[in-house]
């Protein structure tokens, strides 16, 4: 028999009033992966991550975290998870240090122990010489820094990440991605969300694409990228308003944006190459690797952030 | 292992902590200034009321006044704030405590809140001789009863709102007529018959007499037991309305 699965769901729904957040989806992460949920906002995600932190209850399917039924052990299951919301929720009046120690007193350690316990999430967070600040002053990157070191007091079996760096500057992001690696390669399991599929490219093993509560695909990113789209892609910008997706037919596959026309193809440089022979002039051209957002805009005919 | 009510408590600590001298003020230095001005300002010209001088009759009922509108001025802004801005019960609510020490561990803050007031209250009025009875040991305690009575229905209020606004309403038609009409400035059988019940609804009107019992030595109008049973029954209500409130505030 295999390892049990930290998180199982089995036709997962949630709903508020008329309103259909989550619409049956089937879920199993296994120790030590990194999942990720990709999808736009209102895709389901953060109520599916709700449900799986237990603090909200499915209205049906069957669920299960670390073997546990939440409706029933949520206080036991909550206990071991590691939680990073959407929303930081620190206390801006007390001190860095103070916002580890009292969380950890949350969960049950000693005085002792949440002290060095905030020590060694200090430096993993690399907020040692914050330590005595308030927390209002900080950053937005130390900010999530140190819900995520929180996160992490009880030295939890899963860490659950919403949209760990939406609204971060590129700077605060990789920092917090080369922290959120490092969990990773400690053996950490971790579940995110997010929008952005570079951050999906760079931390997940597996992942699953919402849409309107709904799983619509599920791989590791390299698989999803090589089901749905093509190695590589080309974007074509065109000075005038004329319409050219006609003139690109049998080149690869097209997808018209309002401000590009994206071009399929396995080899960019060569679909360039017949792009000019048939005498077109795009004002740029730019050739890169497909995307988990090609693999988003192929199943579900929209982009993920706009 | 602390109790997760104990770390909920320790958290509301560790903010007053950087917050406590402003409070120092409004807990002991006002009533104090309060007992001056009325007790022996005003009570100079008014003389004895019900066979005692007036700042003896109305020690107990400023004690009582004074939990009251503590329980209710802290339980306002800072458990509103802590669900709406600060978010502090969202994070509390993804870990193993629950909803019930969330409520308990408050209501312990207010409480240690209360209770320091009172007995240095106590402490006070016994230096100014505005104690008659030995009795008076006991008014700690009668100020926690209707501390809790007034904080946790409060505290449900609170957690049921989303704009501030409306406390302004909370202490214009509930705090402040409570505090004139419940028997802490002059006996509740001055008010028009009519009226008098609206008094004995009050929690603090309940709280007074006892705490005026207690400090003259001298039997409550109603039985001991019917006022204690009151304020008890005012705040088991209130408590459950608070863990309602919270969990419907926290879930989904």
């Amino acid at each position: 028999m295999s390892e049990q699965p930290l998180i199982y769901a089995r036709g997962l729904v949630k709903r508020f009033g008329d309103f259909t957040a989550v619409d049956g989806i089937d879920l199993e992460v296994a120790p030590g992966e990194a999942f990720g949920f990709l999808g736009p906002n209102g895709a389901g995600k953060s109520s599916t991550m709700r449900m799986i932190s237990c603090v909200s209850l499915p209205t049906g399917g069957e669920l299960r975290i670390l073997g546990l039924d939440p409706a029933r052990d949520g206080s036991r299951i909550r206990a071991r998870l590691g939680v990073c919301p959407q929303l930081d929720n620190l206390d801006p009046d007390l001190s860095v240090r103070e916002n580890l120690t009292t969380y950890a007193r949350y969960f049950g350690l000693s005085k002792a122990q949440a002290r060095s316990r905030a020590d060694e999430l200090l430096d993993f967070a690399q907020l040692q010489e914050k330590a005595s600040s308030a927390v209002e002053p900080l950053s937005g990157g130390m900010k999530r820094r140190l819900t995520i070191a929180r996160a992490l007091v009880n030295d939890p079996d899963l860490v659950l990440l919403d949209e760990p760096t939406t609204g971060l500057d590129p700077q605060a992001r990789h920092l917090l991605w080369e922290r959120l690696f490092r969990l990773k390669q400690r053996g950490t399991t971790l579940v995110l969300t997010t929008h952005y599929m570079d951050e999906a490219e760079q931390l997940c093993d597996r992942l699953v694409v919402m849409d309107g509560g709904r799983i619509v695909a599920e791989g590791s990113p390299r698989s999803l990228i090589e089901t749905y789209s093509t190695p590589e892609v080309v974007e074509l910008r065109f000075a005038d308003g004329v319409d050219y997706a006609g003139k690109l037919e049998g080149i690869g596959r097209i997808d018209p944006l309002p401000d590009r026309i994206l071009l399929y193809a396995d080899d960019g440089d060569a679909a360039v190459a017949e792009v000019h022979r048939r005498g077109l002039t795009p004002s740029s051209v730019l050739v890169r690797r497909s995307s988990l957002e090609d693999v988003f805009l192929q199943l579900t005919g929209r982009t993920l952030v706009d | 292992m602390a109790h997760p009510t104990v770390a909920v408590l320790e958290r509301h600590l560790h903010l007053y902590r950087r917050l406590w001298r402003a409070s120092v003020f409004s807990s002991f230095i006002l009533p104090v200034l309060f007992l001056v001005s009325i007790g022996i300002g005003v009570g100079g010209y008014i003389g004895d009321i019900e066979g005692e001088d007036y700042l003896v009759w109305i020690v107990p009922g400023v004690m009582a006044s004074t939990a009251f509108q503590m329980a209710i001025g802290e339980s306002t802004y800072s458990v509103l704030g802590d669900f709406k801005w600060v978010r502090a019960y969202h994070a509390m609510r993804a870990t193993p405590v629950e909803i019930r020490d969330m409520v308990a561990g408050w209501m312990l803050y207010i409480l240690f809140r209360v209770e320091i007031a009172a007995v240095v209250f106590l402490g006070i009025t016994g230096l100014f001789g505005a104690l008659r009875s030995p009795w008076a040991v006991v008014t700690p305690l009668i100020a926690a009863l209707v501390a809790v009575a007034a904080a946790a229905p409060v505290t449900a209020f609170a957690a049921s709102i989303d704009q501030d606004s409306y406390f302004a309403l909370l202490f214009r038609f509930v705090m402040i007529p409570s505090t004139l009409f419940a028997g802490v400035f002059f006996p509740v059988e001055q008010l028009p018959e009519a009226l008098r019940p609206l008094a004995y609804l009050s929690p603090l009107w309940h709280g007074v007499e006892l705490s005026r019992a207690a400090t003259i030595g001298v039997a409550p109008p109603w039985p001991a037991a019917v006022h204690v049973g009151y304020l008890l029954a005012f705040a088991a209500a209130g408590l459950l309305w608070a863990v309602s409130a919270f969990r419907k505030r926290l879930q989904d």
